[in-house]
């Protein structure tokens, strides 16, 4: 098996300028009920995106035709709480393929790079430019280039690098699997269990 | 030689390899599972045409969707049923040991490890869950994990993992009346924020700390997650020793010996250095009690509602967004609010000193008309013990009735749901929008926080009593 491959991505941005983002707004925890890894796009940010009779709340940026694209930017601290990888796919399943944000929490942001998802962390200033520029315009684009490391606000002509671990980029490049790294160890890892 | 962390100990002896660049492969030692977090990573593993790797190191609970009454009966909900089945298949096909409804030892996942001995000091321990941190209060490195790690788990035994920074959090000083560790915790995470411990792995110390039960270290260490960190240790000690000596699954006999004299070396040397460093003093810390939309959103009890007044840009935003939520008005006294619903049990308090602490509190009281409470204990055994220490006596005097274990309504996957617009005190450790139900309001605080709310209908100072 093997994640999707990311080298580079233009899109417009779908802002979220929220803090404190937690995966229990990212996806509830009724909604985490399958076996199967499919299905979770549809209750992404369910609480905020429908109204309780099940309507799409218009104030809500999913269900405002003038958003759209994949690139998520939300609120520092994105994604606290709970450890369920289903935030991630419910992202990843509702279309996005990167996610950006000031300040991300640690689970989280493992659960991303592992479905394929990439998240790209950039200073508080530079994130309310990207929520100023979308709201003045959201057909602005922007491009993020895992090679470079770079994120750029193609409209403000402004470009700034992001930090990636080299292993984990060198997986998203490829689209390498983990397991298959770690099951190329056994012989070591067995080797360790009998030390 | 340079000194070292407790931390560091245990991670640089569980490295099977450094990759360059990259992650530390990491041994895993126990590794938890439940009904929510596995199906993924099974499903996973079986494409792949695998078994797991290391059965015997697996432990199965199914905790987070079951109901917290009448488990003899088939579980109503289809889906929850569906998982829970599906994690007995899983276990059989793998040959996992599974501690089922039916079980003299199902409970929450982070209830039953400790309780059986499974979790011993020095151990690394994972689990697809946020509150793994429960365990490191034995002095173990425990957190929680996604499910693709999960599977590497099931398929290898180790996960890829950066090295955290290390950050020490010390609570000097004797706590004062009513103080538990739950209070400890609230008061830390009020104090660094919700994220405030992100990308670090804490070790507590100092002399509260050492002065905390088993039970108590557990609670704080659960509630580590809620200041963004990775996890929380304690170094163990002999109340640590005490704890685990005898139980199920626990070294016996010279194995047992062999393993305190290693034990005994856990702590942090005397100069190690840590990334970050925090120190408390006990005395400032009074019960406590959450009215936002996060953990670090917690006062004193005495104390008022912030007005929000320094404030700005998203940080205000998100600061009315959550008292709107709530309903709550900056600047109000918390004391005196109203409660429609009380809850204790969960990872954070649903062991047997939780109860006895509620039970104490409510003896020869009576419930408020108007509250809701649900009681559920955090395994079988904590049940049985609530039944043996005539607890549940006290309680159903009191007016309150006891459930059957489960996580219940600290993330209401199952009936246990807090209704839209209703107020919680909760012993549980989340008060996100919609965590205990979509629309649910909680106010997170200690089992004597929840008593002193449930006997009164209001949100109450146990101090006053």
């Amino acid at each position: 098996m093997s994640i999707e491959k990311f080298q580079k991505l233009v899109s417009t941005v779908v802002p979220l300028p929220i803090e404190n983002v937690d995966t229990d707004q990212i996806i509830p925890a009724r909604f985490l009920k399958a076996v199967e890894r499919k299905g979770f796009g549809d209750n992404l940010f369910r609480d905020w995106r429908y109204k309780k009779d099940g309507t799409p709340n218009p104030d809500f940026v999913l269900n405002q035709s003038r958003f759209s694209g994949q690139i998520l930017a939300g609120g520092k601290n994105f994604g606290s709480g709970s450890s369920r990888e289903h935030a991630a796919w419910a992202i990843y399943d509702a279309g996005f393929r990167v996610v950006v944000s000031s300040f991300f929490a640690d689970i989280f942001k493992s659960n991303v790079l592992n479905c394929g998802l990439l998240p790209v962390q950039v200073s508080d200033e530079f994130l309310s430019g990207i929520f100023k520029t979308v709201e003045d315009d959201p057909s602005a684009q922007f491009e993020v280039d895992l090679q470079a490391q770079t994120i750029r606000n193609i409209k403000a002509a402004e470009s700034v690098k992001f930090e990636i671990n080299s292993y984990k980029k060198e997986c998203l490049l490829n689209g390498y699997d983990d397991i298959d790294f770690l099951l190329s160890l056994k012989e070591e890892i067995v080797a360790f269990e009998q030390a | 030689m340079e000194p070292k962390t407790l931390f560091d100990k245990i991670w640089d002896a569980h490295v099977v390899k450094q990759v360059k660049d990259g992650p530390d492969v990491l041994y895993i030692d126990r590794h938890f599972i439940h009904e929510v977090t596995s199906p993924v990573a099974f499903l996973g593993l079986k494409n792949r045409g695998m078994k797991v790797f290391r059965p015997q190191n697996t432990v199965a609970t199914p905790d987070h969707n079951v109901p917290t009454l009448d488990q003899h009966l088939p579980i109503k909900e289809e889906l929850s049923r569906v998982q829970v089945e599906a994690l007995k298949q899983n276990c059989a096909d793998n040959n996992i040991q599974m501690y089922g409804l039916d079980h003299k030892y199902h409970g929450i996942v982070h209830i039953i490890g400790p309780e059986l001995g499974i979790t011993q000091p020095g151990m690394t321990i994972v689990c697809g869950d946020s509150h793994t941190s429960t365990h490191g209060a034995f002095g173990s490195i425990a957190f929680g994990i996604g499910t693709s790690e999960v599977e590497m788990v099931f398929a290898s035994q180790c996960i890829l993992q950066p090295k955290p920074k290390k950050m020490r959090i010390s609570v000097d000083g004797e706590l004062g009346k009513d103080v538990t560790a739950k209070d400890i915790a609230l008061y830390i995470i009020s104090q660094i924020s919700a994220s405030g411990g992100t990308g670090h792995f804490v070790e507590f110390a100092g002399s509260a700390i050492r002065s905390l039960t088993m039970e108590g270290r557990m609670t704080l260490c659960n509630m580590s997650i809620e200041c963004g960190a990775r996890g929380g240790m304690i170094a163990p000690d002999e109340t640590t020793f005490d704890y685990v000596n005898d139980r199920e699954f626990a070294p016996k006999g010279e194995e047992w010996d062999r393993k305190l004299a290693q034990w005994k070396l856990l702590k942090s040397d005397d100069n190690a250095v840590f990334d970050a460093e925090f120190h408390f003093n006990a005395a400032d810390i009074e019960p406590m009690i959450t009215y936002g939309t996060n953990p670090g959103m917690g006062i004193g009890v005495s104390g008022s509602i912030p007005t929000g007044k320094n404030l700005t840009g998203s940080d205000l935003i998100t600061f009315n967004k959550s008292l709107e939520y709530m309903g709550l008005n900056p600047g109000d006294k918390i004391k005196g609010k109203k409660v429609d619903y009380v809850f204790i049990g969960s990872c954070t308090n649903g062991r047997i000193e939780d109860f006895r602490l509620f039970a104490d509190f409510v003896k020869g009281k009576q419930k408020a008309e108007s509250v809701t409470a649900w009681i559920v204990p955090g395994s079988k055994q904590v049940e049985n013990q609530i039944r043996e220490e005539g607890i549940v006596e006290i309680l159903e005097a009191a007016g309150f009735a006891l459930r059957q274990p489960g996580c219940s309504a600290c993330l209401a996957m199952n009936e246990d749901k807090i209704p839209e617009g209703k107020y919680a005190v909760s012993t549980s450790n989340r008060n996100f929008e919609g965590r205990q139900g979509p629309g649910a309001r909680t106010m997170l605080a200690s089992p004597l926080m929840v008593a002193a709310a449930a006997v009164t209908g209001v949100v109450s100072d146990p101090r006053d009593f």
